[in-house]
């Protein structure tokens, strides 16, 4: 009986200092379910590896799964606004989601970082000022990209993206800086996520016998191309987008990737890097919580982690503006979150401006070589 | 475009045009005899190409569990049907047949799955495995509702095929499989090459549909489908039960479904909702024939495997606009050609 009445006293208490002290309540809205499943069960896998105090104050999570689907990611997010009161929004995982909630963010003035690459985006237009992206901007990729196919003397490119908004996206970056630089594009193929055959579009790209071929995809799907190419004899250089990088990919594809060249993460060869790389402690931590707890490091995982750190070290500069749960709250961080400085997350260092909301630069890129089965080192930016 | 490509894109596309065949087959088989538009069809193919992928790997396959749970539903429904109907003496024989095999198999995944067999048994175990979740689907889904009209069929496939593909992403996780190829053996025709496992394709709809040929045409069982197919009355007035037709209808659309999963996972990645696009696509070869006729379908299907290749050739981003589109003409043909008959309700 005793027991039972210090629970009762002790929870009561607890009751008294919770409300005392408003708790961060962060929201978070991925794709555990869908087409992009693979990227919102790591994100959300990585949610849970994320602080539960910041600053003295207790960290609520309230989590929502969108299926990939616009439709529901909007009503989530509206959800997590109206109900859950959030004060800032992790997620959602693809662009169209994130495209279709921009309105709904922008409205309740929420500041949300998204785990898909969008347009950089400026705190003087309305809509995206609400609005920060946890991954490179496309046309950091394609930066990188480009640069290693000028100094392996790469003068023609075949391009097969998967045809999805993701596909689109990295094929225009990519062509706006190949033909500034020179880099001819031979053809553009695209194909389906679940096509049983992807001869026919390899076929069209081998057309021309091109010095390279860039396959844009994320995830596994970009295995179905580069096996083909592989099975067609193709033997020019295989690049593949950052989207791809990720153990599950090695795995389906196999013997057929090997020497083939890979955008991503420095996360992915963290061990490689040379120890002055900033960003270095900061990844191989991620690295070890990850894997402890979920296998193989991810990239999608990554994004998340970093999310969470952008607001454990803004959330103390908004605290001294106001109280969590109130719209001063929310504003101030979105001020903090935007004055983001030199970073250092999971395989990359964040510096946000008012007309650069993503923060990263070339130390959030590498180029990766597959070989043995595994990622190795094969080139990355000056620090 | 050379002669080598024209052939290379034709072979491809028979390829692919061969498992949309077999689906097609088993979307009218199934359809004749239940008047039921199986669209969790495609559901049996990523099953097939999962489970056999989760066996190469040591692992249980969730299809196991799937299995177990739906002969469990089964099994509580069969109990409440025959106790309200007052037959209980019937329970035991009932319950043993529903719940044994299930069981067995399960056991048998289990005690196979440390020896890793080699690549025939563990295809065949898959078979084993994903076959009885057909009859299954059957009896717990679509039995309740056998005398329902053809579009609350139709919606209860839906819902079917969204619990299935969600089942899918629960059990295998979101990620694709890709298995070892059944012989890397390359048969080279002139300027042509054609992988081995292409063959391993051909040869085994050639096998299924000859196969199919005689169980129709010369086995008690097939003549009995093909008899309810034909008439359901008819057939019930001289002792064919509906619900048996069902459930053997849908055991054979389970295991040509598999056995297309199980085909197809060396030559694409295959993932959780993979099946669906694959089976739309017989789907469109069914609709070719009318889904009645299987020799028009058959072509249809062909058609639509070739019709993918070259338009993935030559106009990669609207492969599947074309595809689909290419079902408004054929309706239309269809819908001129044919003479309508009143559905006998």
């Amino acid at each position: 009986m005793k027991q039972v009445i210090t629970g009762i006293c002790l929870a009561a208490s607890m009751a008294m200092v919770t409300a005392a002290q408003a708790d961060i309540t962060i929201g978070v809205n991925v794709s555990s379910t869908g087409p992009a499943a693979s990227l919102g069960m790591a994100e959300k896998n990585a949610i849970s590896l994320g602080p539960t105090v910041i600053a003295g104050q207790k960290v609520k999570y309230v989590i929502y799964d969108d299926a990939t689907d616009t439709t529901n990611a909007v009503q989530n997010v509206k959800r997590l606004i109206s109900e859950a009161k959030v004060d800032v929004i992790v997620g959602p995982t693809t662009s169209p989601t994130s495209k279709a909630v921009t309105d709904t963010v922008a409205e309740s003035k929420t500041p949300m970082i998204q785990l898909s690459p969008g347009i950089t985006a400026s705190s003087d237009d309305p809509k995206r000022r609400w609005i920060f992206n946890a991954p490179p901007a496309d046309a950091v990729y394609a930066d990188a990209l480009i640069k290693h196919m000028v100094k392996k003397g790469i003068k023609t490119v075949s391009v097969i993206a998967v045809d999805d908004a993701y596909g689109e996206n990295c094929t225009v970056a990519y062509r706006k800086l190949a033909d500034q630089k020179g880099i001819k594009t031979l053809t553009v193929e695209k194909y389906k996520r679940a096509d049983t055959s992807a001869t026919a579009q390899v076929l069209k790209a081998m057309q021309g016998n091109p010095d390279a071929v860039y396959i844009a995809s994320s995830g596994t799907p970009g295995a179905l191309p580069h096996v083909a190419l592989i099975e067609r004899g193709y033997k020019g250089k295989i690049y593949q987008s950052g989207g791809s990088a990720n153990a599950e990919f090695l795995r389906v594809g196999g013997k057929a990737l090997e020497g083939s060249f890979m955008l991503g993460s420095p996360l992915l060869a963290a061990e490689q890097f040379p120890d002055k790389y900033p960003a270095k402690k900061e990844s191989l931590e991620f690295v070890k919580l990850y894997e402890a707890r979920f296998g193989a490091r991810n990239f999608f995982a990554s994004l998340s982690w970093n999310a969470l750190k952008i607001v454990e070290a803004a959330v103390p500069k908004a605290l001294k503006v106001a109280k969590p749960g109130t719209e001063q709250f929310r504003a101030a961080l979105r001020d903090a979150i935007e004055g983001t400085k030199g970073l250092k997350g999971a395989g990359t260092v964040f510096t946000m401006t008012k007309s650069d909301h993503t923060g990263i630069n070339q130390l959030g890129m590498c180029v990766l070589k597959i070989e043995n089965g595994k990622w190795k080192l094969e080139d990355h930016a000056e620090f | 475009m050379d002669l080598q490509t024209v052939l290379i894109l034709a072979q491809d596309g028979l390829t692919n045009g061969a498992i949309y065949l077999l689906l097609a087959v088993a979307l009218i088989l199934v359809f004749g005899v239940t008047r039921i538009v199986l669209i969790p069809q495609g559901e049996f193919v990523s099953y097939g190409a999962l489970t056999l992928a989760s066996l190469q790997l040591g692992v249980m396959p969730g299809t196991v569990w799937l299995l177990l749970i739906m002969a469990s539903i089964a099994a509580v429904m069969e109990t409440f049907r025959l106790v309200s109907s007052e037959a209980v003496r019937q329970l035991p024989v009932t319950l043993a047949t529903i719940l044994i095999p299930p069981a067995a198999i399960a056991l048998l995944a289990k005690m196979c799955i440390p020896l890793h067999l080699a690549l025939g048994w563990q295809v065949l175990l898959t078979m084993l495995i994903v076959t009885p979740i057909g009859p299954l689907v059957y009896r717990v889904a679509f039995r309740p509702l056998a005398d329902a009209t053809v579009l609350v069929l139709l919606i209860a496939a839906v819902a079917v095929h969204f619990v299935l593909v969600g089942l899918g992403l629960l059990f295998f996780g979101a990620e694709g499989v890709r298995t070892p190829p059944f012989s890397d053996a390359h048969l080279t025709l002139g300027t042509l090459s054609v992988s081995g496992q292409s063959l391993w394709v051909y040869a085994a709809s050639f096998i299924l549909i000859s196969l199919l040929a005689w169980f129709f045409s010369r086995t008690l069982y097939g003549k009995a489908l093909r008899a309810v197919a034909f008439n359901r009355n008819g057939a019930r007035l001289v002792g064919i039960s509906p619900h048996l037709a069902g459930t053997y209808s849908f055991a054979l659309a389970a295991a040509i479904g598999c056995l297309s999963g199980v085909m197809i996972a060396p030559i694409t990645t295959v993932y959780y909702d993979s099946g669906f696009l694959i089976g739309l696509k017989g789907f469109i070869g069914a609709i070719v024939g009318g889904m009645a006729s299987y020799p028009i379908a058959a072509a249809g299907a062909l058609m639509v495997g070739i019709l993918e290749s070259y338009s993935s050739f030559w106009l990669s981003g609207y492969k599947d606009v074309i595809v689909f589109a290419a079902i408004i003409p054929i309706l239309l043909w269809r819908s001129l050609m044919s003479v309508h008959y009143e559905e006998e309700e």
